[in-house]
């Protein structure tokens, strides 16, 4: 059945929006992320402009995000005053993206910047979680007990001014470090259309030593919060959200992401990290492939809103 | 040999020769629909131009045969054309031309190829075919015409892939000698605004009449107000969005609750 998009100006299929909707929502559900970094690029392949696109998927991202981050709430898995404290840095690093993005868009090198991150950012954190899932699976298999918590979990960083006590963490760190992490996730978000849970969870364990059971949830608080607020910021300045696409999307996504919930919590940990390093590294060497392999057409439009 | 009859014998030559451009002939044209209304289950419309080849009552009508070239020009507006080149093992977009207001949509659909309904020179001077339509490009805050631009070709070619750019040489049927009809494909794609449609009539290679008529294509419906929203109380819209977003996600959690 097709239907209309107002804001996009195509028809498409509802099924397979709906269908793609499920997908993603799965996958999130499945690895506590937004799904951004895999339902940007496919509702470009289908023909939705990106600019479209990336705007939308952020009320996407914003619905699955909550419904993931309410089921969080009742266990009691969120920290928030580790979520409130990334949300600061991630405001003003948002800022910055956007206007780093506009800028980009003005000299023709947005789409260069948009493959160029996505490959060397999936690649490295894809390249990571795959080798760290890989040696754990490895550990499991020979018998040892899984390391809880690594030595040297001390790092510099988290010893600099403005302590902090994040009490569901249970880490007591500098202000410091957890700004600048909601920073990079908000000023990549902004960038590449993506909510950046897949960044903030490992920079989250890895970095700031955040254990296993808060990291998710909180994930998903800053994920909602910094997408909610560019939804209304892109409605408010380039009326570039499509609200029916949102919705179809959404509807999929909230439903996908309950049952990846539940996938999520049958498959060990390892494995999840292994898989979504996996999942990252596919999509990265496909931004890769692209910006290597000669183009189909070497040209291409853009359209000048408000004359040249 | 005075002046006056060297007038008058140029006078009469010129006459002579512009006889058959005098019109004797008159066209009317109507198309079946002038709103084409885009709703919830739009994928594109035929629309269908049908008109006649009529006597203007002063002279006696020529029998033909008529061709029919009509030109449908969508809303204009400013794209660049980047074309990409191979740096450092990866491509990237290094150069770039701005049109200024091309038309988004074009069509021209004729009874026979252009090239069988007129020579070259009247082709260009009534900007007949696509590749004799002016798409004017910014030069150093200057705008003109490039010759041989392969950034216009590019342009051509991808507007005809996506299907905004069209030729239909054999798009216009004569059922009778003076009785026409033109199907004018409009895809999902075009975008909306006020579309004109130009249509000439020919004889013996020359123009002899022209009408046009205009049709607009609207959003209605819900279409309407969702576009309207979005432009007219942008943070309203985004407000009521992210609240659909809270709204929607907080449905899934408790209808999938299971603790």
């Amino acid at each position: 059945m097709q239907i209309f998009l107002p804001i996009a100006d195509i028809p498409v299929n509802i099924f397979l929006v709906l269908a793609m909707g499920l997908a993603v929502g799965f996958i999130s559900g499945t690895f506590g992320i937004g799904g951004g970094f895999l339902m940007t690029p496919f509702l470009i392949f289908i023909g939705v402009q990106p600019a479209v696109a990336v705007a939308s998927v952020t009320t996407h991202v914003a619905a699955s995000s909550f419904s993931g981050a309410v089921a969080y709430w009742r266990r009691n898995a969120i920290d928030m005053t580790l979520a409130l404290t990334l949300l600061a840095g991630g405001i003003f690093g948002s800022a910055g993206g956007v206007a780093l993005f506009t800028w980009l868009r003005a000299v023709d090198q947005l789409d260069l910047a948009i493959g160029l991150s996505y490959v060397t950012l999936l690649g490295i954190v894809g390249l990571l979680m795959v080798g760290e899932g890989a040696r754990a699976i490895v550990r499991t298999y020979q018998g040892k007990p899984p390391v809880l918590r690594r030595p040297g979990s001390h790092a510099w960083f988290l010893g600099l001014p403005l302590k902090l006590r994040f009490k569901r963490s249970k880490i007591y760190a500098s202000a410091i470090p957890v700004l600048a992490i909601g920073f990079i996730i908000g000023f990549l978000g902004a960038v590449m259309g993506i909510g950046g849970g897949f960044l903030l969870v490992p920079l989250l364990i890895y970095l700031l030593r955040v254990p296993t059971a808060t990291v998710i949830g909180t994930s998903m608080v800053l994920t909602f919060l910094t997408m909610v607020s560019a939804t209304v910021l892109h409605a408010a300045t380039n009326h570039l959200v499509d609200a029916v696409l949102a919705l179809i999307l959404m509807v999929g996504g909230v439903v996908g992401a309950q049952f990846g919930a539940r996938a999520g919590q049958r498959i060990r940990s390892e494995w999840l990290r292994l898989l979504l390093g996996l999942l990252v590294l596919a999509v990265g060497s496909r931004f890769a492939f692209q910006l290597v392999l000669r183009p189909e057409d070497l040209y291409s439009i853009r359209i000048i809103e408000g004359g040249p | 040999m005075n002046i006056a009859l060297m007038a008058a014998l140029l006078f009469a030559a010129l006459l002579a020769g512009f006889r058959p451009a005098a019109a004797a002939e008159r066209l009317v044209a109507s198309l079946t629909n002038h709103r084409v209304m885009i709703t919830s289950n739009y994928t594109g419309v035929e629309l269908v131009l049908f008109g006649t080849v009529e006597s203007d009552g002063a002279s006696p009508m020529r029998s033909g045969p008529f061709d029919i070239v009509a030109t449908v020009t969508g809303p204009r507006e400013s794209l660049r054309m980047r074309r990409k080149t191979r740096v450092l093992g990866i491509w990237v977009n290094t150069q770039a031309h701005t049109f200024v207001d091309p038309p988004s949509y074009l069509a021209v659909v004729s009874s026979r190829p252009l090239d069988s309904i007129a020579g070259a020179e009247t082709q260009r001077r009534l900007q007949l075919g696509i590749a004799d339509m002016p798409l004017p490009e910014l030069i150093n805050n200057d705008i003109g015409e490039v010759a041989n631009d392969p950034f216009r070709a590019a342009l051509v070619r991808l507007m005809r892939e996506r299907g905004l750019y069209n030729e239909e040489p054999n798009g216009v049927t004569f059922l009778t000698p003076t009785l026409f009809r033109a199907a004018i494909a409009l895809p999902a794609s075009v975008p909306t605004g006020n579309y004109s449609v130009d249509v000439k009539l020919f004889a013996e290679g020359n123009m002899i009449a022209r009408t046009d008529s205009a049709f607009q294509i609207v959003k209605v419906g819900f279409e309407q107000f969702v576009v309207e929203a979005a432009r007219e109380h942008g943070l309203l819209y985004g407000f009521a969005t992210a609240l659909m977003a809270v709204a929607t996600g907080w449905i899934a959690s408790v209808a999938f609750r299971r603790d």
